[in-house]
This record gives structure tokens, sequence and C-alpha cells, in this order.
């Protein structure tokens, strides 16, 4: 009797949090301008909008600029901290690191005020590197996290004797540390473009009509003009961060069998 | 090998300072500014430098001297249009007729000949009420509470008193428990999801456990956006809820499930569930299996066990879910804005408005201040409670 209640709530839970999405995906190829059930005919016809729109084609190019502008900058910034946290040169490393976390417990609105006046003052509002900078800010801890883990999971014996056979510590680093750290580097970097491409609030703040992005736009279309093209765009979203998601199982992947060899 | 050296010190910082340096500009100035918009008073300061400079000396009683008068007059002459404009508005929603009164006074100030002195009472009599000039006093403090005070819908009398906004004048009070109410809500209906829901995958194995533990981790990696348009199609009219429904024969017409409260704290709850199971999970995971039996042994029925044994050891789990749902529930924007109604709008949605619509960055400032200072606390405790670490065991 327990075990039935205990599997029935388990399936209803489940389903709860899984049929949400998966309803919304097979809206992405109606033929009907309606954003509902039941489909009348299946088409590409909102696939095509995303492509001829101006609009959303616009949104889409935006998103991918921010969000490689964003992944690279944090990258480059959250994996020189990472770096520069592992050793034991720093003062404060914990202060440090729990700033670094901090802007994924702000929230977002706040920051966004912040970020409006700010970037207004140094002539950056409405502009493509205003939106990237803030973008970036989200992204960094994920990247500070993800590549720190990296490192703490490298076996110092390992730099040690590659220096000991006569390395130079930049080619320690070149040929050691940075291969071991690449699974956590690249797992940061889809972490961090997966944040940009979901990122609608500090958009909302800082970016102009200009710098709309894809997530921005499907927004605003459910908020004033809901059709399939929003499926449509949340289909593409799945799917990207999907392969994003492969990419960095893969790359791990590769990396564990490379120290293997 | 402890020793570290000087060079080795200035590597790390080095390789640090680009981050602190960007996150300084770019996360924590911006949060200082809006801390600094929503209790700097420049407007007043900045058109009556003169005015400013003297009136502090003055005892508020009786008509101020001659000086200050003299030199508000020659404020109002050199003052452009806009930082006037500016200034009077500010003043205006203090004390009303402001704007006729310093609209005049600024037009016969421009009028008068270089060594003449003007008799502001002859102008306009109010000059001689205390209460204009008490305005500008107040006013002319580089800081003010003023937008602090207006958030929790408190104000300044004219006597400086802190006192209750007129119900009518605002609804930031409401609004603040309307927020921790949906947010209570949303973590409650969580726990009692997420709870028996972790219990439940830490007690199964093998594709059982892998299977609900994805169920949990697919919606999190999912876009929010995606999230929140899905339970949009859902609960609209013509969704697919509704229509199951009325196909069942269940109900006659839709049930009202989109942009009212209902819906919010439903698609809040799925969006934040994750958040509450997998710490759930963590500690309940780390319990020793040999526990539930151990208490069945001494002659405890399953009931008393889990009341007893599960759900003590479980705590730290729930209790830390639940700060992580209740913190990010307060601050939440999006699924308030795209499901919920008028009368479900959130903290955020106000400084949205306010920074958006009406250009307002004080009142959006103060506002964030709050949301600031409540997720600070709450985080605060959620890492003193993770620090301590799952007493697992003990």
């Amino acid at each position: 009797m327990l075990r039935v209640a205990q599997a029935i709530f388990g399936i209803a839970a489940a389903l709860f949090l899984i049929l949400p999405i998966v309803a919304i995906l097979p809206l992405a190829f109606t033929s009907s301008i309606f954003l509902n059930y039941p489909i009348p005919g299946y088409s590409l016809r909102w696939f095509a909008e995303l492509g001829e729109s101006a609009q959303w084609r616009n949104s889409i190019i935006n998103s991918l600029i921010i969000g490689s502008g964003a992944t690279i900058l944090s990258v480059v910034l959250g994996t020189l901290a990472a770096l520069g946290l592992r050793g034991r040169g720093i003062p404060f490393p914990n202060v440090l690191r729990t700033i670094f976390l901090l802007p994924m417990v702000v929230p977002a609105v706040v920051l966004g005020v912040g970020l409006q006046i700010s970037l207004a003052q140094i002539g950056l509002a409405s502009s493509y590197p205003g939106v990237i900078f803030s973008h970036a800010v989200l992204c960094v801890p994920f990247v500070v996290v993800s590549v720190s883990t990296a490192l703490q999971g490298i076996n110092p014996t390992v730099e040690r004797a590659a220096a000991s056979l006569g390395a130079s510590p930049t080619r320690v680093f070149r040929r050691v540390t940075m291969p071991l750290a690449m699974p956590g580097i690249v797992t940061g970097a889809v972490f961090a473009f997966a944040t940009s491409l979901d990122e609608v609030v500090l958009t909302l703040f800082v970016a102009g009509p200009n710098q709309r992005t894809l997530a921005r736009q499907m927004f605003s279309s459910i908020r004033e003009n809901i059709s399939p093209a929003v499926a449509a765009a949340a289909l593409l979203l799945i799917v990207g961060t999907l392969l994003l998601a492969l990419l960095a199982a893969y790359t791990r992947r590769r990396a564990a069998k490379t120290v293997e060899a | 090998m402890n020793a570290v050296s000087a060079r080795q010190r200035g590597r790390a910082a080095l390789l640090i300072a680009p981050l602190v340096i960007f996150l300084g500009v770019f996360f924590l100035w911006p949060l200082w500014l809006m801390v600094d918009v929503s209790i700097r008073n420049d407007a007043i300061g900045g058109a009556f430098p003169r005015t400013s400079e003297l009136i502090g000396s003055w005892d508020g009683e009786a008509m101020p001297e001659a000086d200050i008068q003299a030199a508000l007059v020659e404020d109002l002459r050199e003052a452009s249009q806009s930082t006037l404009g500016a200034a009077v508005r500010t003043l205006n929603s203090q004390v009303s007729g402001f704007r006729t009164l310093m609209g005049r006074t600024a037009t016969a100030a421009r009028d008068l000949g270089d060594g003449q002195t003007l008799d502001l009472r002859q102008i306009d009599d109010r000059w001689a009420e205390p209460r204009f000039w008490r305005a500008i006093q107040v006013s002319v403090a580089p800081y003010t509470d003023r937008n602090l005070l207006a958030a929790l819908d408190l104000q300044r009398s004219d006597t400086g008193e802190i006192e209750q906004m007129a119900s009518s004048a605002s609804a930031n009070r409401l609004i603040i428990w309307r927020t921790f109410a949906i947010a209570g809500s949303v973590t409650l209906l969580c726990a009692l999801i997420g709870l028996p829901y972790a219990m439940l995958a830490a007690s199964v194995t093998g594709w059982k456990r892998n299977a609900l533990l994805l169920a949990v981790l697919l919606p999190l990696w999912t876009s929010l956006l995606v999230r929140t348009a899905a339970w949009f199609i859902l609960l609209q009219n013509e969704g697919i809820i509704n229509r199951t429904l009325i196909g069942l024969g269940w109900i006659d017409g839709p049930l009202p499930l989109i942009f009212n409260r209902l819906g919010v704290v439903i698609a809040m709850t799925h969006v934040l569930l994750p958040f509450m199971v997998l710490p759930i999970f963590s500690v309940v995971s780390a319990i020793p299996k040999n526990l539930m039996p151990a208490a069945a042994s001494l002659g405890a029925r399953p009931l008393r066990a889990f009341w007893r044994v599960l759900l003590p050891l479980s705590m730290p789990g729930l209790l830390a879910g639940s700060l992580l749902v209740f913190m990010v529930a307060i601050g939440y924007y999006i699924t308030p804005a795209l499901v919920g109604g008028p009368n479900d709008q959130m903290i955020s949605s106000v400084i949205a408005f306010y920074a958006l619509q009406t250009a307002n960055w004080g009142m959006a400032g103060a506002l964030g201040i709050l949301l600031l200072g409540v997720t600070t606390v709450l985080y605060l405790v959620y890492g003193r409670l993770s620090r301590g670490g799952a007493p697992t065991g003990a």
C-alpha cells in the first residue's frame, strides 16, 4: 500500500517537473497561428518566421554576439582568478571567493537598477559593451566555481614531477596545469553562455532596442502577442543548451582519456 | 614549504586583480550607486548653493534673516531653467504651492537690477510662512531618508516626525507583504513536494533514482523563459489543463488559472522545486541506511521511526532548501510578470516600474536596498547553515 502510494507520488511529481517542458516542444511545429493544442497540422513556418522576421533574426544574432562576448570575458577573468585563488599567496581567500559568487545571489532587478545608473554615467548605456559587461558579471561565478573545482582535482605531485624533470614553470602551466583544468574551463564557458542566453532582467535594464536578445524578444512576445514563434525559439534554446552540455561532457571524457593514456 | 615568497604572492594578486577590478566597476559600484541615488539629495542643494550654505543657521521660527533671503534671490537669478525645474518639483512634492511661489519669485528675481534688493513678502506673502522655508532647510541636506521611508509607506511631517502615509498615497507595504506571502507559499509548496520527493529518491537505487534525479535536473538546465512560456501555454483558458478538464466533463467552463495568484504560485513552484529537492537529497542520502531498521528493531513503528529519526536528520537539508527557495523567490520578476495579474506583482516589478517607466531611481533604489538587505541576511544565514555541514549520523 505504502509502496503504491510512493510510486504514484514519485511519478506524479516527476511528471509535474518534466511535462510542462515537453508540452511546449511540439507546438514549435504547429501550422496554426495559435500557440495551443490541438495541433491542426505540422509545418516549419514558425522556424521560417524566426529566420525571416527582422526582429527575431536580429535577436538571435544579438544573443550570439552578446553571449560570445560575455563568455569570453567571464572565462578569461574567472580562470585567471581561479588560478590566483589556488596559490596560498592571497590573503582572505574565502572573502574573495564569496565576493566572486555574490552576483549569483543579488536579485537581478537590484543589479539592473544599479547597472542602468552606472552604465549611463560611463557612457555605455544601450550599447553592446554595456550589455556584455552586465551579462559577464552574472557569468563569472559559474566560471570561478567550475575552474576552481577542476584545479582542486589536480594532484600537485604531477606538476612537481614535471618541474623536477626540468620543465620551466611556464611550460608546466601550459603542458600540465592547463590541459588538466580544461574540462573545468569548458564547463564554465558552457554555463556562462547558457546564462547569458537566458538572461532577461538585466537586458531589460541596460540594453537598447538594438541590443534586444532572443530571451528578451521571447519575453516581450509572450507579454504582448504570443505566437508559436515563441515555441520555436524555445526549441532552439533547448537544443542549443543540449548541444553545449554535450560539448562539455565530451571534453570531460576526452580529458579523462588523455590523463589515463 | 609554508613560506610563501613575495613573488608568488605578487603573481597571485596579479591573477586576481582583473576580476576584482571588473566586479568592482560593474557589480559593487552599481550597487553602491543605487544606494547613493536613493539617499542623495542634490537636486535642491545644486540649484540653491548659496541658500543651502546659509539656511542651516536659521532657527525655523520667524522669517529668515535678510542675508538668507538675499541668498535665495541670488540663487534664483543664477539657476538655469532645468536645475531650477527639478528642484522646484522636489520641493512641490513636499509642500504644495512651491511651484507657483518659486515661479513668481524667480521672475521677479530675474527682472531685478544690480544692487537692488527684493522684499520677498511683497512678491508673495507665503514667504512669511515658516513651513516653506522649513521645506527648503530640510531639503538642502545632502542626504535624505525620504525615499527609504516612502518605500515603507512612511513620510516625515512638516515638523520632521515620521508618520504613516495616507493609505491611498502608496501601496508599498502591501506589495512587500504580498512578496513575502507569495515566496512563503511557494516555499511551503516546494517543501511539501520536495521533502518526500528527495526522501523517495534517496531510498531507491539504480535507474529509479537516476530517473527521479533527472526529472529534477532537466528543468534546472532548461531556460527559465522556456519554462515560464510552457506554463503560459498550459494554464491559459484554452490551454491543455482546462481543455482536458472540460473534455473529461469535470468542469463546464475554463478555470481561471492564469493572470492570477494561483498561476504564479504553480509556475514558481515548478521553477524553484529543484532548489528544494537537491539540498534535501544530499542530506538524506548521507544518512546511514541502517538507522531506520535499527529504530524498527528497537520497536518503533515506521511512522514513529520516520518522525523521530529520519525527519530530524533531514532538517538541515529542508532548512537550507527552504532558505534558498525563499531567497530566490522574493527577487522574482519574470514569472509574475508573465503569468501573474496586476495584483500578483512582486517587489521586483515595482522596482522595474520605477526604474524603467517613471525614471524614479530614488524610489527604485530605496526598494532595491530593501530587497538587497533581506536577500543578504538570508544568504548569510544560508551560508552559516551550509558551512555547519549536515550532522550525519550524530
